[in-house]
């Protein structure tokens, strides 16, 4: 193959006719609060793991909704809790967390 | 739906054409990308059309190309214009149709901007009097070349020698329009049926015989963009977007594509062959690429002029099955002779996408 000096980049286009609804289904049945997230942001603001890992609770729950494995995302979250004080949508985000482990853990 | 109201705003995207008396300007690349389409355009419009189209080796750049690679401010831009505007004055003309779609989409801008903010054009008069001692009126009506050879598609149909038609079926050609994004993007009522729906060279094809491909990203980019290609570390970018033009065209085996900016072709043309080294696909049948013509040598196969006049074996895909599908006769021999048949040598040809 020639070296041109530049590849093809995958297409990063969604089709959301094919996206797999059934843990983020599952997710809003074990934390309703999943629904009413407004992607605000706040909870990747304050995570003091985001600095050092990219862990990010909005990026988490976006990835769920478009039926992606986040089970490695989540690793460096300490459960510190810092993400719920900020919601404001009140949203419970540590159980958030502990349920998007189980749904993948299962 | 209200049908009034509807005819109203499609006129709006209706577009006035004069038919005769055109000042003519050239591309910066397009003489050195697909040499034949300029001189073809002028030998149909002049030679088989007898119509009046002047043209001047005073003109330069319009420095649409540097203003769209952020490399010269929009001013600068401006007094470029207006000198070209002025040899157009010169020489007695009013229509002005220029052969580059960023050409056309950075005139179309200028005058626009003119419009708005009319301080702006005195300043740029006064300063091409201070630069260069001219003087300009502004053209009356602007129009690409594809505008007029889509004005004159009747009149070539007519004088038709071959149709896009396949012979060995009957079958109409499947045509993959593809037009440059400065055409009518930026200023959707410039274009002929806007940004969306533009007919410019949907119509040449349905005149002619073709019939034209709709597929889901029939108006995205070609991946040239400028600064896409300019800066080598975006290149990635560019190819990416002509891949996934040519993935989302595939399904629907166009026979070939036809394009009217000068950029298009070009990267649409020499990607095919990268693609091929990169992923081993290729797009068209049996191993070869999908053609892709600028719609003057599409208008000059029609009209029966020879490929090679034509300049098709500068095409990095092998154009002979589109050739044989509409029945055009060539001499496969006389593809690398030049002038007087002079051997020009053969160019190496690719192990990844079938070529002659």
């Amino acid at each position: 193959m020639t070296d041109f000096g530049f590849t093809l980049s995958c297409s990063s286009t969604l089709d959301l006719g094919k996206v797999d609804n059934d843990k983020f289904e599952e997710l809003c049945r074990l934390e309703p609060g999943a629904g009413v997230c407004i992607g605000c942001g706040s909870c990747s603001a304050v995570c003091p793991s985001a600095r050092l890992s990219g862990m990010s609770v909005r990026k988490v729950l976006l990835a769920v909704r478009r039926g992606r494995n986040v089970r490695e995302m989540l690793q460096c979250c300490m459960l510190c809790g810092k993400c719920t004080i900020v919601c404001p949508r009140g949203i419970n985000t540590r159980n958030l967390i502990l349920s998007i482990c189980k749904l993948y853990d299962d | 739906m209200i049908y009034e109201g509807k005819q109203k705003i499609w006129s709006e995207y209706q577009k006035e054409i004069p038919d005769d008396n055109w000042y003519y300007v050239r591309s910066c690349i397009r003489q050195n990308f697909f040499p034949a389409s300029e001189r073809m355009f002028t030998e149909i419009s002049r030679n088989v059309l007898g119509k009046d189209i002047y043209e001047t080796p005073h003109h330069t750049t319009c420095g649409g190309i540097a203003y769209h690679c952020d490399t010269i401010p929009q001013e600068t831009v401006m007094t470029i214009v207006a000198r070209q505007f002025a040899l157009m004055t010169e020489a007695g003309y009013e229509n002005y149709c220029p052969s580059c779609i960023t050409s056309f989409g950075n005139y179309a801008e200028i005058l626009e901007t003119w419009r708005e903010y009319p301080e702006l054009e005195t300043r740029i008069r006064e300063d091409l009097w201070k630069a260069c001692r001219r003087e300009f009126k502004k053209p009356k009506y602007l129009a690409h070349t594809s505008d007029l050879i889509y004005h004159w598609r009747n009149e070539i149909a007519v004088r038709a020698k071959h149709r896009l038609v396949n012979r060995q079926t009957g079958e109409s050609l499947r045509i993959v329009e593809h037009i440059g994004c400065h055409y009518a993007k930026m200023f959707p009522s410039k274009g002929v049926g806007g940004a969306e729906y533009p007919y410019v060279l949907a119509g040449m094809i349905e005149s002619w015989g073709g019939q034209v491909v709709d597929y889901p990203e029939r108006r995205h980019c070609c991946g040239y963009g400028f600064r896409q290609y300019h800066v080598k570390a975006n290149r990635s970018y560019s190819l990416s977007n002509t891949y996934k033009k040519f993935e989302s065209m595939e399904p629907f085996h166009p026979d070939a594509i036809v394009t009217n900016c000068p950029g298009c072709p070009y990267f649409l043309d020499r990607w095919q062959y990268v693609i091929a080294e990169q992923t081993g696909k290729t797009y068209g049948e049996n191993g070869f690429g999908i053609p892709v013509l600028t719609y003057e040598e599409l208008a000059g196969l029609v009209l029966g002029y020879n490929p090679w006049d034509l300049g098709l074996q500068l095409h990095q895909v092998a154009v002979e099955p589109l050739l044989d599908k509409m029945g055009v006769e060539y001499d496969p021999e006389a593809k690398y002779l030049g002038l007087n048949r002079e051997n020009i040598l053969r160019p190496e040809l690719p192990g990844s996408i079938r070529c002659f």
